[in-house]
């Protein structure tokens, strides 16, 4: 035991004297939160319109206040004619112009019917889509209202709830994401890394000769970053609740707990890494590429899994942040309980017991 | 009087598939004896220490170390041994206090032991200014010293040095083997391999490993009148000549 502590302590001391890789592992959290928080956002929010009103009368004019009102437009400009519509796009000030014709009123007083016409800047597929989205409920909305008490005919009304999420945030999709991603990073990176650091430096050498049990060592060099991945946990957590107002529906305790369970996961395949690895260049290069990459690719936290082609849906199954962020989405933001992530659950048990008996199959090798 | 072995090998191998890294040693060190272990790169040094260290369990022969035997006591040859490598083992980044208290804890040593050995050490190598300094600051001279001091801070029975001197220079390199007369004076056995043959004649007995063997194993006095040479440089020389194996 106080070989252990001698251990732990003097990992502590590694990590404190380098002040800028703890900058980082400590800091590296409330930047994504932030960047993913107020940068990275697919919500929008006043984005510049033109508008070509060639009605100018009651109606056309109502519906313009209705688009300026709500707080996802704002109208750059008024234009004059269609020609204007081209060059205000080239100048790239606008994102969408909205096109109401010349009868606009009169055809929906006496035809029932009206056309509005929306063109969006393309150029960015999501954001075209999210703006004229938009714009058509909103449209839809003006048009409901005017026509209430008098029926259309035929007319289906489609409505809808968005459930867990009422608002559309784009934090309650990146929080789990970030999360998954920071305890990757610090647990697989930084534990591989540390470990083939000693193999660098000649340092492992001498622990090897000395009367500590190899397993001893690899425990004691994953102790000080669980408990780093622990305040990560935390101040994630605490940003997300206070600062982002995401809510933490389902139970605090299963969360951390399976935070724990993911990050035991990382451990082990940083200390996989760094028993088939030599250098701390090909210990990061792995990290990063084996493991870095795919969380974020492949976890379903920037890109929908189900849109994948079938191979990279396969491969997906083997990347451990997947089943985490799946845990964790259901968890903090649906509010189920074990009851449902169970499988998840056991899926990434598996991958720790795997991981923890290859690199100590690994490691035995070496020694022999 | 027979004088106590702390370390004695019977035909001690090691193969590696059908390459055979040690090829049947025999030898015997004696208690606070320097034995100077050579051989060129790739003669099968490093293997052979590795097995003595319990790192690595031979393929055939016997051996003990300090009483234990290297098949099944490699944990308590570990607790009896220290070791120096050639790459520098001390942490950069932890003080010279930080780096002693390390390495005795993982031996189990007591505080009260650590605490008073710590400062008489500090007081020999007068580093006590240096003692909350980190290691990095410290020049190579003085790191090697104080590498080879945590090496035999537990007080082992035998400490394996293993190329202590490379890269240090002529006066600091005195000044070590210094320290190492020193440790045998206190009953530790050496057993220290070199590139230097100044060092080897430094020590009380040289082997000189070719291709696996020990082909050559006496004091350097006789060695040198054996090999009718004038310097243990020629009688390595006239040896490692005839290896048949490639450098590492």
């Amino acid at each position: 035991m106080k070989q252990f502590l001698s251990f732990v302590k003097k990992e502590f001391y590694h990590i404190f004297r380098d002040h800028r890789t703890m900058f980082i592992l400590l800091g590296m959290p409330v930047v994504q939160i932030i960047i993913f928080g107020f940068a990275l956002t697919n919500e929008v929010k006043n984005s510049r319109i033109a508008v070509l009103d060639m009605a100018k009368d009651e109606a056309s004019a109502s519906l313009i206040n209705e688009l300026e009102a709500s707080r996802y437009f704002e109208i750059e400009k008024y234009l004059l004619s269609y020609q204007e519509v081209e060059a205000e796009f080239k100048t790239g000030r606008i994102h969408m112009a909205v096109i109401l014709p010349q009868n606009f009123s009169s055809d929906l007083l006496h035809l029932n019917t009206a056309q509005v016409q929306l063109i969006a800047d393309a150029s960015d597929p999501n954001m075209a889509n999210t703006l004229t989205n938009y714009a058509s409920a909103i449209i839809m909305d003006y048009l409901e209202r005017i026509t209430d008490g008098r029926k259309l005919p035929y007319t289906i009304k489609t409505e809808y709830r968005m459930l867990y999420n009422p608002q559309m945030k784009g934090a309650y999709n990146f929080v789990p994401g970030v999360m998954a991603m920071v305890l990757m990073l610090v647990c697989t990176m930084m534990t591989a890394i540390t470990i083939v650091r000693e193999k660098e430096t000649g340092t492992m050498e001498v622990l090897l000769v000395s009367p500590v049990q190899p397993l001893k060592i690899v425990v004691a060099k994953a102790v000080p970053y669980m408990l780093l991945s622990m305040v990560n946990i935390a101040t994630i957590l605490l940003l997300s609740v206070f600062v982002l107002d995401v809510p933490i529906n389902g139970s605090l305790l299963l969360l951390v707990l399976e935070s724990i369970l993911f990050t035991l996961t990382s451990l082990a395949f940083g200390l996989f890494i760094s028993s088939v690895t030599n250098s701390q260049q090909t210990a990061m290069f792995i990290s990063l590429t084996g493991m870095f990459l795919p969380t974020i690719m492949l976890s379903g936290f920037m890109f929908p899994i189900e849109n994948m082609p079938g191979i990279l849906q396969y491969i997906s199954n083997v990347v451990p942040a997947k089943w985490y962020y799946i845990i964790v989405r259901s968890v903090m933001i649906k509010g189920t309980g074990l009851a449902t992530v169970w499988k998840e659950t056991l899926i990434l048990f598996g991958m720790l017991l795997f991981l923890l008996f290859m690199s100590i199959k690994t490691f035995k090798i070496r020694l022999a | 009087m027979e004088r106590e072995k702390v370390i004695t090998t019977d035909r001690l191998t090691k193969r590696f598939g059908d390459f055979t890294a040690v090829d049947a040693i025999s030898f015997e060190v004696e208690k606070g004896e320097i034995f100077g272990f050579l051989g060129a790169n790739g003669a099968g040094k490093t293997t052979a220490i590795r097995m003595l260290c319990g790192l690595s369990i031979p393929t055939d022969g016997k051996a003990t170390v300090a009483g234990f035997d290297v098949y099944r006591q490699t944990e308590q040859i570990k607790r009896s041994i220290g070791y120096m490598s050639q790459k520098f083992s001390l942490y950069e980044d932890l003080t010279v206090r930080e780096n002693i208290r390390f390495y005795a804890g993982i031996y189990g040593k007591s505080n009260r032991f650590i605490k008073d050995k710590t400062e008489r050490l500090l007081l020999q190598l007068h580093l006590q200014e240096e003692a909350n300094k980190l290691v990095k600051s410290l020049p190579l001279g003085w790191k090697q010293k104080l590498a080879f001091s945590v090496a035999i801070f537990h007080e082992p029975e035998i400490v394996f040095l293993d190329e202590p001197t490379g890269g240090v220079d002529p006066v600091t390199r005195r000044e070590f083997w210094n320290m190492i007369y020193e440790a045998a004076e206190a009953g530790i056995t050496i057993f220290v391999t070199t590139h230097y043959m100044d060092e080897a004649e430094y020590c009380n007995r040289v082997s000189i490993m070719v291709d696996g063997r020990i082909d050559a194993l006496d004091t350097p006095r006789n060695l040198k009148q054996q090999f009718e040479a004038s310097t243990m440089d020629e009688v390595f020389l006239k040896l490692a000549r005839k290896a048949t194996r490639a450098g590492e």
